[in-house]
């Protein structure tokens, strides 16, 4: 099996953040501001990412807004020849510094909504004060003119906001709204009483985004992440395992995907030590599930291998013990009808006390 | 969607093209997207420059390759229309 040269990096530059969701992607083990890596060295990661043949960066976080180089780093990103792209809450954006990053050739931003309202938005995101604010920077983004993609995280108790979602999308002048229903890895997996949605909530979803889309065609383009322990085919996760894109975490490390860190017995490189090609082409982590050699039954003689790559391999994990076990997800997974089970379980929960991120 | 001659594609802000020095072909950045181009689909975009209507663009390309001006400007169409309809391209009139 020959590599090829991957597409996306995320940039991970901080763990740090204002905002506490209960649902956050960074591992429950959060990186300290002082295992970060310095601006030189991310300068010089772009650089290698882009001699690799990355065309998207996408600067994340935590909040990368929290990094007072965050304009620095823009700049060096957009001199390396990346698309660079902003995951942001919008907190720690002032007009004057989004004014900064358009200098420094900032591409698009993406911008989080926790809700559509205050009360909402607020609470989910455990920051009282957060939803004005980010309307304040969303109307200073549409000033500038940067493009925008608004990023709605939609669950159990803010699924009945998407439509609202949506029509704040169109008014904020977005191209690209991108709909996500909780995943359920990392501190998400602490709260899948509160926050998993009914199936019947997750079908509805499904049927306003298809809605939309008709309705909308041309003047807003709708991604999206569905209800994944409702369906019964697993995610395209990550678009494969080490075969379109990469993940560089606050401390260095390198990860195939966000979450990997929960599979044990991989062995991570960090950019601190090898170069970055050594990393994806060589790397152990990366290699482990490339191609279909790992694969099992049902996995190795199904023909959808080569569309979906077996799902989800920290879903795997958590959910069947296994990494390299067919994601429960599927419907030819032992562990299907048990996680549907579990699914409708988790949904018919009636507390919706949350348990956040803990602050790194 | 129909386009018509009076029409004029944009790339707009946000949307660039790249020559990938890895893979050794143009593409299209765009966000959370990168479209690779056949040499069909980049000497579409390389005559977009933001002043000349998607007629002025067909009769160019007609000439370049000496093809009839039906199959370039159907060719054109589903190409910009299906750009347009990603965001990814705009049309000002």
């Amino acid at each position: 099996m020959t590599t090829s040269p991957p597409y996306a990096m995320l940039a991970e530059l901080t763990h740090r953040c204002p905002l506490s969701c209960p649902y956050c992607s960074n591992p429950l083990e959060l990186a300290r501001k002082e295992a970060e890596l310095p601006t030189e060295t991310w300068v010089d990661v772009f650089a290698q990412a882009a001699d690799l043949g990355v065309l998207q960066l996408h600067l994340s976080g935590g909040e990368p807004a929290s990094r007072r180089d965050l304009v620095e780093l823009v700049a060096a990103a957009r001199a390396s020849g990346l698309y660079t792209n902003l995951i942001t809450s919008g907190i720690g954006l002032s007009e004057r510094r989004l004014g900064e990053l358009d200098e420094a050739g900032l591409d698009h931003v993406q911008l989080s909504l926790q809700g559509t309202d205050a009360a909402m938005a607020d609470r989910i995101g455990g920051y009282r004060g957060g939803f004005d604010r980010k309307m304040q920077v969303a109307e200073w983004i549409g000033k500038i003119g940067f493009p925008l993609t608004l990023n709605a995280v939609l669950h159990r108790q803010n699924m009945h906001q998407l439509p609202g979602a949506i029509d704040m999308a169109l008014k904020m002048g977005a191209r690209r709204i991108e709909v996500a229903i909780v995943q359920f890895h990392g501190w998400a997996m602490q709260n899948r009483d509160a926050l998993m949605p009914t199936a019947e909530q997750a079908q509805e979803a499904q049927q306003i985004v298809k809605d939309a889309r008709t309705r909308l065609k041309g003047q807003l383009v709708i991604d999206f992440v569905p209800a994944d322990y409702h369906s019964d085919f697993p995610k395209r996760c990550m678009g494969g395992w080490g075969r379109m894109g990469l993940n560089v975490a606050p401390d260095g490390v390198v990860l195939p995907c966000h979450a990997a860190q929960t599979i044990t017995g991989l062995r991570f490189d960090n950019v601190r030590d090898t170069p970055l090609g050594d990393i994806w082409y060589k790397g152990d982590a990366f290699n482990a599930y490339r191609g279909d050699d790992w694969m099992q039954e049902p996995c190795r003689s199904c023909d959808m291998k080569t569309q979906d790559f077996g799902g989800c391999r920290c879903q795997a994990m958590a959910l069947a013990g296994d990494p390299a076990a067919t994601d429960p997800v599927c419907i030819k997974s032992p562990h299907h009808a048990k996680l549907q089970e579990r699914a409708a379980e988790f949904a018919a929960g009636t507390d919706d006390n949350l348990t956040f991120r803990v602050s790194a | 969607m129909s386009l018509s001659p009076d029409q004029i594609p944009v790339i707009p802000r946000g949307v660039r093209l790249h020559f990938d020095k890895v893979r050794q072909f143009w593409v299209l950045l765009a966000p959370e997207r990168a479209i690779s181009l056949d040499p069909i689909g980049q000497a579409i975009l390389e005559q977009i420059d933001g002043t000349r209507s998607f007629g002025a663009i067909t009769t160019a390309l007609c000439q370049k390759y000496d093809a009839p001006e039906d199959q370039i400007a159907g060719d054109c169409a589903r190409f910009v229309s299906g750009l347009v309809n990603r965001r990814i391209l705009e049309l000002r009139t």
